[in-house]
């Protein structure tokens, strides 16, 4: 897909994430960062493909690299996150 | 399109749908947990189908990253205690820019024909990637103790910072318009120096806004990169990180009554010495008597602050809180959006100690009515309580919203010693005539008034 339509997607998830989080209650915000960060493990997706491919050692190690840390971000994040949830609760 | 591509990118869909109705759960307290839960399955669905793409022919190395990915995020998960969560949160946006650093470098690496436009976006990529990965690394420290936590300042900084930016243009002119695989080594160099320099003058009271501002850049590392490949989903994702953190960050700098700018250049300007003098004296108060002063009292406000994570007062509270209402007094807690090292810190901790989240008030729910407080409890808490912010002109710190904890009816100021907080600005609160300190402990202080109530 050429550069613009990726860019067009890029403002219009601006847009959306914007309106989305500014409803989110202060008594939230760790749990909000720290689930952001597990999104941003999204990254894991894009390194599969050349963990997993024939990029030759260098592009192999450097990916793998790459998924193993973002697979951190994932775990870790959607963890950590639910474990604070749980938390929150109303008497 | 053939028929893997066109199922990935469609389940593509589905899961970029479900980040966003995740998101959207997430903006209440009772349904936020099944908000993350969606949000996890939305990343589950992506990753699988993933692994039906036709280049992958080898499963070996993916496996071994994702199970020891996995052992490490499970373990950090599990073992962080909720005080460390601002370094956790730290280390995570840390580890995002690099992977989203790493994924750009190898793109490279594997595919050298590119366009400009192309070049630019991946160079953009191992930017942000490299600044967040450091600036993590530095905020990481900072907030874990490894290193200073004040500013750090130097002279001639400004040049020197000036030079970088240069060279970052430059480098990314160079890249954007020849490719040349040496030339990688030095914008990850730059990238990483950035992020060092960018850091290091911040600290003190404005971490909540870099731990705020690197969350945002780690979702921009991950859109970039996915910019760069090619991948709507990664664009859709790192677009709402990016844009949270953005938000969270405006909050923060709100709630100091600063603009980003003054937070990332200036550092907190400590020589402004203020030369108002403030009159009166210090009442100290011990923690027996502070008892009968609540014993009587009708409705109490606490309002908790960083020194209450260092205590780890908050289970200590809870107690002193349930006593307080078999005791028939309405007790709440008031929290002030940079209390804490980041956004939120202390509504989780007094989550972990089991505290209704309807009790944690915002500064602005609470203000109007704080008159109407007996007592107001400061746990550890400064400068957001500070009365100089609304009435002393010419303080540092003059203009930022605090909570107005000097007009309830009695204030007890939980507290080691009179240091003044991070702003370095002194307290005209602690001498007023209806304060009392309470020296101490802040937890052997509430045990104290805890087992006067049992007796």
């Amino acid at each position: 897909m050429d550069t613009i339509s990726l860019l067009f997607i890029l403002m219009l998830s601006i847009f959306v994430g914007f309106e989305l989080i500014r409803k989110i209650p202060a008594t939230l915000h760790t749990p909000l960062m720290s689930g952001a960060n597990a999104i941003s493990g999204i990254t894991v997706i894009g390194a599969l493909a050349l963990a997993g491919g024939s990029g030759g050692d260098y592009v192999t190690v450097l990916s793998a690299f790459s998924v193993f840390l973002a697979t951190i971000n994932v775990v870790g994040g959607y963890l950590v996150t639910d474990r604070m949830l749980a938390m929150f609760k109303k008497k | 399109m053939s028929d893997s591509t066109l199922i990935i990118n469609a389940t593509y869909v589905v899961s970029a749908m479900l980040f966003i109705l995740g998101l959207k759960l997430l903006g209440h307290p009772a349904s936020a947990r099944k908000g993350n839960m969606l949000s996890s399955i939305a990343m589950l669905i992506a990753i699988v189908v993933t692994l039906l793409d036709n280049s992958i022919i080898s499963f070996q190395w993916i496996l071994v990253a994702i199970i020891a990915g996995s052992i490490v995020g499970l373990l950090l998960a599990r073992f962080v205690v909720m005080t460390k969560m601002p370094e956790l949160v730290s280390l995570l946006n840390g580890v995002g820019g690099l992977a989203s650093m790493l994924l750009a470098w190898s793109t490279v690496v594997e595919n050298t024909d590119f366009t400009t436009i192309e070049r630019a976006v991946i160079y953009c990529a191992l930017l942000i990637g490299g600044i967040t990965f450091s600036g993590s690394v530095v905020a990481w420290a900072k907030l874990s103790e490894r290193m200073v936590g004040r500013p750090i300042v130097f002279a001639g900084q400004m040049y020197a910072n000036l030079l970088l930016v240069l060279g970052v243009v430059v480098a990314g002119y160079l890249f954007s318009v020849q490719l040349d695989s040496t030339l990688i080594y030095l914008v990850i160099g730059l990238a990483l120096l950035m992020g060092i320099m960018v850091v290091l003058p911040i600290g003190g009271a404005d971490m909540p806004v870099v731990i705020s501002l690197l969350n945002s850049y780690s979702g921009l590392a991950a859109c970039a990169a996915g910019i760069a490949i090619g991948n709507n989903l990664l664009i859709v994702a790192g677009a709402l990180v990016g844009a949270s953190g953005i938000i969270l960050t405006g909050i923060m700098c709100k709630a100091m009554n600063r603009s980003l700018s003054s937070v990332l250049f200036s550092g907190f300007k400590s020589v402004t010495k203020s030369e108002i003098t403030i009159e009166g004296e210090v009442s100290p108060l011990s923690a027996e008597d502070a008892f009968y002063v609540l014993e009587a009292a009708q409705s109490v406000m606490v309002v908790p602050g960083y020194g209450m994570a260092v205590a780890q007062a908050q289970h200590a509270m809870k107690e002193l809180q349930d006593l307080l209402e078999n005791n028939g007094a309405e007790v709440v807690y008031a929290i002030h959006p940079v209390a804490g090292r980041m956004p939120g810190h202390m509504n989780v901790l007094l989550a972990e100690a089991d505290v209704s989240y309807d009790l944690l008030l915002e500064m602005d729910e609470v203000n109007p009515r704080v008159e109407s407080f007996d007592v107001a409890i400061i746990i550890g808490a400064n400068d957001v309580v500070n009365p100089a912010a609304r009435d002393m002109e010419g303080s540092p710190i003059y203009g930022m919203p605090v909570i107005n904890a000097d007009l309830a009816k009695n204030v007890f100021v939980l507290k080691r010693g009179m240091s003044s907080g991070f702003a370095g600005v002194d307290n005209p609160l602690f001498f007023k005539e209806n304060c009392r300190m309470i020296f101490g402990d802040a937890k052997e202080s509430l045990n104290t008034m805890i087992r006067q109530f049992s007796n």
